[in-house]
């Protein structure tokens, strides 16, 4: 039997260029959905496949990875693919979100500002905002091409003239460069204006759907809304409990049974850094005890 | 107080250590070796290799004791090993009429050509439970004649001689096979690309949607022409020899629907054809695989569109079970963030119909 020897990065060079080809023209149509002949990879698809393939086809050995999910680097998910890529790449991990050069993601942005030469790598179930008003491909491909996205405006009203607010709280759709409508995968929609503008450049991998989109650095990002129900983020009545964070996503932590809640810093961190820096909340809770790694 | 679920690195570790334990069973127990899965489970290893586009019965094998048994974990453990393969290019298509036949029916005729074949089926065995088997237990050696190997004939060239199916579509030999690995499916699909698509399709999709069509949803009158089970031989052309070189043989289950007529006042009538292979003995997934091509060439065959087993998009987006497994087990995935902002969406939602209700509580009574 064949003894299995693999690739820097798992994938085959020719996989790779196959993707960067892919990445490049994503780059070059902002927010436009390219499709790529996604891999099998050894995780399940909806596992972050996409974004895998992405970050193996860009990683080079002198990065240094940032993985985190649901804003947290020590979620399982998020430790397996930092696992995968320090054994395949051999490349440098870090919790840090400033020290990192290729940041993936499942569901959340970084609380901290992303710097200029940072990849921001997010994982795509669903890279079609469409789908759910449209399940055909060859018509949603057709309403992108004539930029028919009317659709979305009646969903969007109708959910004002149903609940008085768009019912969207994640996924929340947006206008890139003022030409696509894009799913910004699965981030709360709390995190939308940090695509906005931002310094770093914004890589989406959907393996299932065998799709990648980019958003280039410094490109417009609107969050789709009307001028009398603009666009809001969804605000937290609580700072967080462990670092007093005002302007970050917070985790709802359930702490017995008998209604007991606490907020806290959803962006892991984020949170340990303000700790570090002195930032208390109102619990004083004790520093996490297992590093995500080392 | 701090509660959240913390050290995730360790619990992956001995989750993993619990998993090889429990694979593992019974310490006691022989451990079963890859021969026999691959001699003794032999349709799960037929069915890892034709959904895992792999063929290799050490690895599918390997593939069904690592996975445990669940055979859609091993189609996946295969596929995933496969898309690191390099790719040299793609065979001479299989001749299957010049195929080494071990099973070979036909229900449109009574007799044939080469005859009927029964070879090694469960189709008229009473589905008892063999209390023999419980214990080791040596069958009889099966029976054997000196007949001589003759040429079988696929019964849809029998009928195509005379124009009675229609002709199987020719294509350039010299244009490229479509490779949805390598290239991304776009729709509306070729039938090259959807003949692959099915042929990697889950068997039980694939059953389901063909059994609707038996039902009504999508009716196309489907009578088995030929089944044939048996050995190939695979040939890859040599650029650098200028012929086509023989690889090996691989056994592969071939099933021709012959179905219902096409013709008008202008064409001439014919039956039309559905097709179905897979590699090893997989007979249930090929009759099923020839009776949703049948109905996916609704289109082509000026049908009307109406049941989900002839819409393309909907059959080829879902047939694969690696892609469904894995996107409907990442549900396991933790979800908190955005579940957070639905409840905080809803929990606003709540309070202002509240707000609004205590406000004019006569309101809500008349609407």
């Amino acid at each position: 039997m064949s003894t299995p020897a693999y690739n820097f990065a798992y994938l085959d060079e020719q996989t790779k260029r196959m993707i960067r080809r892919a990445i490049l023209k994503a780059i070059a149509i902002p927010g436009y959905q390219v499709p790529f002949a996604s891999r099998e990879m050894p995780m399940p698809y909806g596992w972050g496949t996409g974004g895998v393939q992405v970050t193996a086809a860009i990683l080079g050995p002198n990065d240094v990875l940032k993985v985190i999910d649901q804003g947290s680097d020590d979620t399982t998910n998020a430790i397996s693919i930092r696992k995968f890529f320090a054994k395949t790449a051999g490349v440098a991990t870090t919790t840090s979100t400033t020290d990192a050069t290729v940041i993936q993601t499942r569901h959340r942005i970084p609380e901290a500002p992303l710097h200029a030469g940072q990849v921001l790598v997010y994982q795509v179930p669903i890279p079609e905002p469409l789908r759910f008003l449209e399940p055909r491909e060859t018509e949603t491909r057709r309403m992108h091409a004539l930029a028919e996205y009317g659709l979305m405006h009646v969903k969007l009203y109708e959910d004002i003239a149903r609940f008085g607010h768009i019912a969207t709280a994640y996924a929340y759709p947006v206008k890139v460069n003022a030409r696509y409508v894009m799913d910004p995968s699965p981030t709360p929609k709390f995190d939308n204006p940090k695509m906005d503008n931002c310094a770093a450049l914004q890589l989406f991998g959907a393996g299932r759907e065998k799709r990648i989109y980019a958003i280039p650095p410094y490109t417009k990002v609107v969050s789709l809304d009307f001028e009398d129900h603009p666009f809001t983020r969804y605000r937290f009545d609580a700072p967080c409990a462990l670092c007093g964070a005002e302007e970050a996503y917070l985790d709802e932590i359930v702490t017995d049974d008998s209604g007991g809640r606490m907020f806290v810093c959803s962006d892991t961190d984020f949170c340990e850094r303000r700790q570090a820096a002195g930032h208390r909340g109102l619990e004083s809770a004790a520093p996490h005890k297992e590093r995500a790694h080392g | 107080m701090y509660v959240a679920v913390k050290g995730g690195e360790r619990a992956i570790e001995n989750a993993h250590r619990l998993l090889a334990h429990e694979r593992r069973g019974d310490r006691d127990i022989p451990e079963i070796s890859l021969s026999q899965i691959s001699e003794q489970l032999t349709l799960a290893v037929d069915r890892v290799m034709s959904e895992g586009s792999l063929y290799d019965r050490e690895l599918a094998s390997l593939a069904v004791k690592q996975a445990r048994g669940d055979l859609i974990e091993a189609i996946f453990l295969v596929r995933a090993f496969r898309a690191t393969l390099p790719r040299f290019g793609a065979t001479e298509p299989v001749d299957t009429g010049k195929m080494m036949v071990r099973r070979r029916i036909s229900s449109t005729f009574k007799d044939l050509p080469g005859g009927q074949i029964l070879g090694p089926t469960f189709d008229y065995t009473h589905r008892l439970l063999d209390p023999q088997l419980t214990e080791e237990f040596l069958p009889e050696l099966p029976a054997t004649s000196d007949a001589p190997w003759a040429a079988t004939p696929r019964v849809t060239d029998i009928l195509g001689r005379d124009g009675l199916i229609e002709p199987s579509p020719q294509t350039d030999p010299d244009a490229a096979v479509g490779d949805l690995t390598r290239e991304p499916l776009s729709f509306p699909a070729d039938r090259d690309l959807r003949l692959q698509n099915l042929a990697r399709a889950d068997e039980g999709f694939l059953l389901a949607m063909g059994y609707s069509t038996q039902r009504g949803y999508g009716r196309n009158h489907p009578f088995a022409g030929e089944i044939r089970i048996g050995d190939v031989e695979v040939e890859f052309l040599a650029e650098d020899v200028g012929f086509a070189v023989p690889l090996g043989m691989i056994a592969m289950t071939e099933c021709q629907m012959v179905n219902q007529l096409k013709g008008s006042a202008t064409e001439t009538p014919c039956f039309t054809r559905g097709y179905g292979l897979a590699f090893g003995q997989s007979e249930r997934k090929t009759m099923s695989m020839a009776l949703v091509d049948r109905a996916l060439r609704a289109n082509e065959l000026g049908e009307e569109v109406l049941a989900p087993a002839q819409d393309e998009e909907f059959v080829m987006s879902h047939s694969d079970n690696v892609q469904a497994t894995g996107f409907v087990e990442h549900l396991k995935l933790p979800h908190y963030v955005d579940f957070q902002s639905e409840l905080g969406l809803l929990r606003k939602l709540r309070k202002e119909f509240a707000e609004r209700a205590d406000a004019d509580p006569l309101q809500e009574a008349a609407e």
